[in-house]
């Protein structure tokens, strides 16, 4: 049955879809976790939220309202600064007004209650051709982004302190960074809802992070732990129709979590296997 | 104002650092003034004071991170500038976190390029260079390991050795023995004593204990609220320079081979109570 529906134009765009977010999602994950930011992640989807609400009301367009809305927050967020402390109540409080707010645009929304649920948990059927090409242009972006910042970003992830002694213009990295979270984050809330994006951004690269401390083994395996869930996601729910794609997909990255933490207690870890090996 | 006149300043090729007259303020606050010293290459300079009397912002000047008041500054005959490879700098010594996605020679290679754009590639010269430079600190057992579930001791050897990648003329280190046990704060001091020796590096090493670096410290830079002392051991820790430095009596007494300083306000200047207390 899956393999009749692949060869449908909208589980082959959902496919296509899922594919490119995972793969962006997987690669920003470890340094959302090196630099402590799952509630800056998390804080930019639900007021993409609020951004796709007014762009429902205003423009009939919820994706591009998610979009100015999520970069209207990456700018403040970066604006707060690097230090995770400081930042992270701003960042609650911003959330708290944002998603009311969007809650209050929501309800002068006389469009279908639908288009609201799917904001939030994600409509991965029903992506257009121009949603890809749109998705493929920001991917692209994306990844090319991250090329150039890599070596700064993650010497500013890792060693903020010798990094600024270094020359590293971290507050110029961090705000660069947060742009391509935001923009991450919007196209993950498309496949996955804004209540779920963290399953994708967040959830590969912290069970990556328990099966090695090799920031390039880290990377490949949080890639390939999304791009499981994103497409295993997708693919369970074309089985299983009337649950939405998004239930699936944060339901195996979270069983992937469960197996690496659970395969960490049994495995000894750095430092035990090196006394051992002495 | 304790004025400790330095007979080195003298400019020459062999000066790694020289402060002129140097000042630094925050906001009304003065943290140090008219502060003079010449720093040879090879020299191990100590910085000892109390806390909020300004070491880590000397480090922060010499770093090209923070600017002087009024006065000047010069490494090796030019003013510091953020990146050089000219500096190596052992910051406070901050624990990592226990999952954090990196190993030991992950953070050493960061001292080898993580400054330039771009990605990392397979690196022949890079790796030798990290080999050697881990070896060197005796860091080879477990530059593999995560970073995070490393010891304070080897998590410190890791950034000295990442502070010695790019050969620097001169080496910062900002309290490299907090939280370390007597043994592992021997061995630190040894191995960067090693390394000037051997290198001719300067070394200017901010601490507030100072039994530790005894043997092997050129000149200490003592700084109190603004007034400072500058001389060898002998002549900056005795009773009547201290006294003289806190404004208030002090005792300096040398038991064995260590000091012991009584009667600083700050608790952090009785020296040689808190070393053997801190013995496990």
């Amino acid at each position: 049955m899956i393999v009749q529906y692949l060869q449908l134009p909208f589980a082959q765009h959902a496919l296509i879809a899922a594919t490119l977010v995972a793969i962006i999602s997987g690669l920003i994950g470890p340094f959302v976790a090196s630099r402590d930011m799952a509630f800056a992640v998390h804080g930019t989807a639900e007021l993409s939220f609020t951004g796709a609400a007014a762009g429902l009301l205003v423009a009939g367009d919820a994706v591009g309202g998610a979009l100015v809305g999520s970069l209207f927050v990456a700018t403040a967020i970066g604006l707060l600064g690097e230090r995770p402390r400081e930042r992270n109540s701003a960042i609650g409080v911003i959330l708290a007004a944002g998603l009311g707010l969007g809650v209050l645009l929501l309800s002068f929304y006389q469009g279908f209650a639908t288009e609201a649920t799917n904001i939030l948990f994600g409509q991965i059927f029903g992506v257009s051709n121009t949603d890809i090409l749109i998705l493929s242009v920001i991917a692209v972006v994306i990844l090319a982004a991250i090329a150039v910042i890599y070596r700064p970003l993650q010497f500013s992830s890792i060693d903020p302190e010798v990094a600024i002694a270094r020359g590293v213009k971290t507050r110029a990295i961090n705000f660069v960074f947060v742009f391509i979270l935001a923009l991450t984050v919007t196209e993950a809330s498309q496949i996955v809802g804004t209540l779920l994006v963290l399953s994708l951004a967040i959830t590969p690269a912290a069970a990556a992070r328990h099966f090695s401390a090799n920031p390039r083994a880290v990377s490949v395996l949080a890639i390939v732990f999304a791009l499981v869930a994103a497409d295993g996601g997708l693919l369970a729910s074309l089985a299983v129709s009337q649950v939405k794609a998004s239930v699936f997909i944060s339901g195996i990255s979270f069983a992937i979590y469960l197996v690496a933490r659970l395969t960490r207690v049994a495995r000894p870890t750095g430092r035990q296997a090196r006394v051992r090996t002495q | 104002m304790v004025v400790g006149t330095d007979s080195r300043l003298t400019a020459s090729s062999s000066v790694a650092i020289e402060l002129d007259s140097a000042e630094l303020r925050y906001g009304d606050r003065r943290l140090w003034s008219g502060l003079s010293l010449s720093v040879e290459r090879g020299e191990f300079i100590a910085v000892l004071g109390p806390n909020g009397s300004g070491k880590t912002s000397l480090i922060k000047v010499l770093l090209g991170l923070r600017p002087l008041t009024s006065g000047t500054v010069r490494l090796g005959g030019e003013p510091p500038r953020r990146g050089s490879s000219r500096v190596g700098y052992v910051p406070q010594q901050r624990g990592f976190d226990s999952d954090l996605g990196a190993r030991g020679i992950d953070l050493v290679a960061l001292g080898f390029d993580g400054h330039r754009y771009g990605v990392p590639w397979p690196n022949p010269t890079k790796r030798r260079l990290l080999n050697e430079v881990i070896e060197q600190v005796g860091a080879s057992r477990f530059a593999y390991s995560p970073i995070g579930l490393l010891s304070g001791g080897e998590q410190q050897r890791l950034r000295i050795a990442q502070a010695l990648l790019s050969s620097p003329q001169v080496l910062l280190c900002d309290e490299p023995l907090l939280s370390l046990d007597l043994a592992n704060q021997k061995a630190i001091v040894d191995l960067i004593d090693e390394r000037r020796r051997a290198s001719n590096t300067a070394v200017v090493f901010v601490t507030h204990e100072i039994n530790p670096i005894l043997p092997v410290v050129d000149r200490i830079v003592y700084i109190v609220d603004g007034r400072w002392a500058i001389g060898t051991p002998e002549e900056v820790m005795t009773s009547e320079r201290l006294s003289d430095l806190y404004q208030t009596r002090v005792e300096v007494t040398r038991i064995g081979d260590k000091l012991l300083v009584v009667g600083a306000t700050d608790a952090s200047a009785s020296f040689g109570l808190q070393a053997n207390e801190h013995h496990e």
